[in-house]
């Protein structure tokens, strides 16, 4: 299994194997990732019982909630893909990076952006500087930073080795700024308020808060997938196999 | 250690030389602090709210505008390239590069802030605190905005670039250093935080230099 696992790891550094093995995964992922959102979403937003306390407004939870996640987990998919990059300069490694930063910075402002209509009729303002508000503002910062480093080198190789590199020292800096604005707000002492806990959430609206967020999951997953292809048959545009595909196609 | 030693020296030779890059930082660092009271009320009572968080982002981007010219002269001349293609670890040159700057730029930052803190009406006994705050902090500084210089090296355009890369990192440190005066002032102890800002020295002088020598390598085309 190992064996088998370490050898297909190897396989996908490959761009040819790589974009042939995610042409056959993709008729299968999109359907997936939109039935699975759709289900979440309507469930949340129609079906899900109201908060006795926010009454519908809550319901902007099934968005924002698994946009927040998925930003985060995407930056430290990035930076796992920058160590890749680094350690075995692996060509797959610095598309994924490439393909990773634009969707996670819009995933991190959608989280922003739902959070303030959110906060408007529950905190009665659109933005407080609560720990986790800030943390998802330094989040698409750092999105920012990789895209911006990415676009400024030409050589696509070294680009993606610089950003791979920031994403790295993001990943680590990501943690710290958690406990640091935590730290921060306690200091501030200004904000009362709290979000919800989630493990108190009554299970008629965490179900559908996960099933929309493994919606949102295989969403970014196959934005990422179709990016990376793309930019697979940019950066290999002169090889045979990629005229063989386009000869197809055109 | 290889190359620890001459490096250093080389550094502090070359920088004592051009008096310039050490005073233009410290000139930007006063003039920042100069403009908040200005653009705000000369109050004292806002004055000292405001002094600590005003006089660390002040330091914080005296240091970081410093950082932009840091490997560019020796990426032009090609020393740079010598150094990266010399049989030894980068991790020592790369720190004493890193610990020469940071006494040429960032300890007059340090030795100056008490100065800007008195202006800001700071009481006389969160001076020290203050000072040793940045003594802590500017060296973070430096080690992390130069992984962003190294990165931005080879192009031609550095400087908003840098301040992009750069800035989301410096949050940590900003936090907690500008806290320690907060923190102080309502009287609770700031020993924690004194720790915590070593901890992150800790951290950025072991790893930092890794960090910037493979951003070296990879600006360097390598």
């Amino acid at each position: 299994m190992w064996n088998w696992l370490k050898k297909w790891y190897h396989k996908l550094g490959s761009p040819r194997y790589f974009y042939e093995i995610t042409g056959a995964w993709l008729p299968w992922v999109w359907p997936l990732a939109v039935l699975t959102l759709g289900a979440g979403l309507v469930w949340g937003l129609a079906f899900a019982p109201p908060d006795y306390q926010q009454g519908n407004s809550y319901r902007i939870i099934f968005i924002h909630v698994p946009a927040a996640s998925a930003a985060l987990l995407g930056y430290v998919a990035m930076g796992v893909a920058g160590l890749v990059a680094l350690v075995w300069r692996m060509k797959m490694a610095e598309i994924m990076i490439k393909a990773i930063a634009p969707f996670g910075a819009t995933l991190a402002a959608i989280a922003l952006i739902t959070g303030a209509i959110w906060g408007k009729p529950t905190w009665g303002t659109w933005w407080v500087w609560d720990a986790r508000l800030t943390s998802m503002l330094i989040l698409l910062f750092l999105y920012l930073g990789v895209i911006a480093l990415q676009n400024a080198i030409t050589d696509p190789r070294q680009a993606g080795r610089a950003a791979g590199l920031l994403a790295v020292v993001g990943v680590i800096n990501v943690v710290i700024v958690k406990y640091s604005v935590q730290w921060w707000n306690s200091l501030h002492q200004g904000s009362t308020i709290r979000m919800t806990e989630e493990s108190t959430m009554p299970p008629e609206m965490l179900t559908p808060l996960l099933i929309s967020m493994a919606g949102f999951y295989l969403l970014f997953a196959c934005i990422v997938l179709v990016n990376a292809r793309s930019e697979v048959l940019w950066r290999e545009r002169r090889a045979n196999w990629v005229r063989r595909e386009l000869s197809n196609v055109l | 250690m290889t190359g620890f030693a001459p490096t250093l020296a080389r550094e502090l030779r070359l920088g004592l030389c051009a008096r310039a890059e050490i005073i233009n930082p410290l000139f930007f660092f006063l003039m920042v602090v100069t403009l908040f009271p200005l653009g705000l009320d000369p109050e004292p009572d806002l004055l000292r709210r405001i002094g600590p968080g005003v006089v660390w982002v002040a330091a914080l981007l005296a240091v970081m505008l410093s950082l932009d010219q840091l490997f560019r002269r020796d990426y032009e001349s090609g020393a740079l390239e010598q150094l990266l293609v010399a049989p030894v670890a980068l991790y020592f040159p790369v720190l004493a590069r890193l610990l020469g700057h940071w006494l040429l730029t960032g300890l007059p930052l340090v030795v100056l802030s008490p100065v800007l803190g008195g202006l800001f009406a700071l009481p006389a006994a969160v001076l020290d605190e203050l000072a040793l705050s940045l003594l802590l902090g500017t060296p973070i500084l430096t080690v992390v905005g130069a992984i962003g210089a190294a990165l931005t090296t080879g192009l031609g355009r550095g400087g908003m670039l840098l301040a992009l890369l750069v800035l989301p990192l410096y949050v940590p440190v900003l936090i907690f250093g500008a806290g320690v005066v907060g923190r102080s002032l309502a009287g609770y102890d700031v020993d924690a935080v004194f720790a915590l800002l070593g901890a992150l020295l800790a951290l950025a002088v072991s790893l930092g230099p890794l960090a910037v020598a493979a951003g070296l390598r990879i600006s360097s085309g390598d």
